[in-house]
């Protein structure tokens, strides 16, 4: 449905004069992300993780069509992507509700965009608010919220618009395990029976492991693509979930491929912001 | 490196922060009384119904407690000698002139035309300011371009200018009208404009994700989200407003509250000065009161503080 290329798409930021920063390139720039090359198929499932500040989310904006690359090429269906468009959704990792719409008002919005009639627009809204879990919420604005029910929200808004492209930031980071547990399995059931093309970004190497067809581990900064980690179970299928499923010995073995590439980066993170820091 | 200058900045509500930064030779608006809250939560609502109410009533026996007792003491201080009785009669008196000012249609007459001019230039003010400030607000080249520009007329007070006013358009409905507008714009102006800048960048972003046209933009997140701002500076618009047109009144003008309350001085009719002086408070009150509730209405979804 939508095929994804990243053709050595480099990103960079204007910062402001300051003196020691290695990854700046003199020009009084800060390079976010450097010559990233990536292919993602169409109905695709890839996860991305990498460690803070490596611009997982910046990457995720140049999908978007929110900002554009210094250099390089992203394509859709081989089409450049010069700006945002309603096939692509995406979930961010602020949440972005709108405070004075209620949850219900808020899942609304994204069907607004689309001009989807309003008696439609509410039963959808309704139906994907009790795919979240959250019926009886739907009249409370996101201050009464918890911090999970507004991630919660975030995710129906995107799902219920119903975009070809799903770009999730960390949707599930705010969720108690058990509500995470449940929100994958149905987002990978919802994933098998549309055959949306999903860039799912988060911190977890189980979900990574658990959720994607391929892992992509990213490099502190600069960020480039370090590896991409193909995942598959022999007896998955698309039956294989649960607790069967992690338990096995092959997540294991997933779980600390990943684990052993993300640790390097991930120290050689803090390193890099220790020595900002004291700069 | 800047904790100290951090932790200042989130000591302080953002809200008032700006304000005070934005405001600083503000009138002494007048602020919100800080009503009860009522439960959101339909369930809770029922269950608190009866305390809340009990609440109120107490809340409101506190808050003319005060009045009662300025009331008292206007009474008696000129009865007891304490002040001279000729230059502040007991309130009774007053109240008694201003009886007589309803009864013989002197005070209809004139606060009519008080409210005309400054309701009028008031609502023609946010009229005008409103949108202006959108437009400026969201096209940030033109806000730090135009922003000196707009500070020098904000703190230049108007009614320095009221001779300017005066000598270009005579002593008539029309420069009363005018001076009215342009105090009233400023606060609005600025406030329209800081809220459109200050709109949360992450739903900016999110509209944008969805594609929405400008005007959708900001039909669907920059004004709503700018609502409690605006009405900040729509309040003290609201203020000024009658602040400013009772002064242009005293000037120069054969009608108003002003005209009455410095005709009255000069007759030596001094409960009658009063008596428009009281009007006016209370215009002034039940005008913000007005407001107040307007924006209550809009906001209902903001957090309380
Ligand atoms: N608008 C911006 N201006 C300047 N620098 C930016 C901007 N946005 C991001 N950056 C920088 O780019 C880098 C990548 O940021 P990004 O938000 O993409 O990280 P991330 O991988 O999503 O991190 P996290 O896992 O913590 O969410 C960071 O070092 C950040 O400081
Ligand atoms: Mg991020």
């Amino acid at each position: 449905m939508a095929k994804i290329v990243f053709d050595s798409v480099t990103k960079t930021f204007p910062t402001k004069e300051k003196k020691g920063r290695k990854e700046r390139n003199g020009k009084g720039e800060f390079t976010a992300l450097d010559g990233i090359d990536l292919e993602i198929e169409a109905g695709e499932f890839l996860v991305v993780v990498g460690p803070s500040g490596c611009g997982k989310s910046t990457l995720l904006d140049l999908l978007g069509g929110l900002t554009r690359p210094a250099s390089g090429r992203i394509l859709l269906d081989g089409e450049p992507v010069i700006g945002p468009g309603l096939d692509r959704g995406i979930v961010f990792q602020q949440y972005a509700l709108l405070p004075w719409r209620t949850a219900l008002g808020n899942i609304e919005f994204g069907l607004e965009a689309r001009g989807i009639p309003r008696r439609e627009r509410t039963d959808r809204a309704r139906e994907f608010l009790d795919l979240v879990g959250l019926t009886g919420f739907e009249d409370r604005h996101p201050h009464e919220l918890s911090g999970g029910m507004r991630q919660r929200v975030a995710i129906a808004r995107s799902l219920a618009y119903d975009p070809d492209v799903l770009l999730m930031d960390e949707p599930f980071a705010a969720l108690d395990a058990q509500t995470r547990e449940a929100l994958q399995d149905e987002l990978r059931r919802i994933w098998q029976r549309t055959g949306k093309t999903i860039v799912f970004i988060t911190h977890g190497i189980e979900e990574a492991v658990y959720l994607g067809q391929r892992v992509a581990v990213m490099t502190s900064r600069p960020g480039r693509v370090k590896a991409v980690v193909p995942v598959s179970f022999g007896a998955r299928g698309d039956g294989g979930t649960g607790e069967d499923l992690r338990s096995s010995p092959e997540f294991a073995r997933y779980r600390h491929e990943i684990w052993t590439l993300l640790h390097d980066e991930v120290a050689r993170a803090r390193q890099l912001e220790k020595e900002e820091a004291t700069v | 490196m800047s904790t100290g200058i951090d932790t200042a900045a989130l000591a302080a509500p953002p809200a008032t922060t700006t304000e005070a930064v934005r405001s600083p030779a503000r009138p002494a608006a007048p602020a919100a009384p800080p009503a009860p809250r009522t439960a959101i939560r339909p369930a809770a609502r029922a269950a608190a119904a009866g305390a809340s109410a009990l609440r109120r009533l107490g809340a409101g026996l506190l808050r003319s407690a005060a009045i009662i007792a300025l009331l008292a003491v206007w009474e008696t201080a000129p009865r007891l000698g304490l002040v001279d009785a000729t230059f502040l009669p007991p309130v009774s008196e007053v109240a008694r002139a201003w009886w007589e000012l309803l009864g013989d249609g002197q005070l209809a007459e004139h606060t009519q035309a008080s409210l005309v001019r400054s309701f009028g230039g008031f609502a023609i003010a946010v009229a005008v300011a409103v949108p202006l400030g959108l437009l400026i607000g969201w096209y940030r080249p033109v806000a730090v371009l135009l922003g000196p520009l707009l500070e020098v007329f904000r703190n230049t007070a108007a009614l320095a200018l009221l001779p300017v006013f005066v000598l270009l358009l005579g002593i008539g409905e029309t420069s009363k009208v005018s001076i009215v507008v342009y105090a009233c714009v400023w606060p609005i102006l600025l406030n329209t404009i800081s809220a459109v800048g200050n709109a949360d960048p992450t739903l900016v972003k999110l509209a944008r994700s969805m594609d929405l046209s400008t005007p959708r933009l900001f039909q669907k997140v920059i004004l709503p989200a700018s609502v409690p701002a605006i009405f900040t500076g729509i309040r003290l618009a609201g203020a000024v407003s009658i602040l400013v047109l009772v002064a242009a009144e005293m000037i120069g003008a054969k009608a108003g509250l002003g005209y009455l309350i410095n005709a009255s001085q000069f007759n030596f009719a001094i409960p009658q000065m009063y008596a428009g002086i009281v009007t006016i408070s209370a215009i002034g009150v039940a005008f913000n009161q007005l407001l107040v509730t307007i924006e209550r209405r809009l906001s209902l979804w903001r957090v309380p503080a």
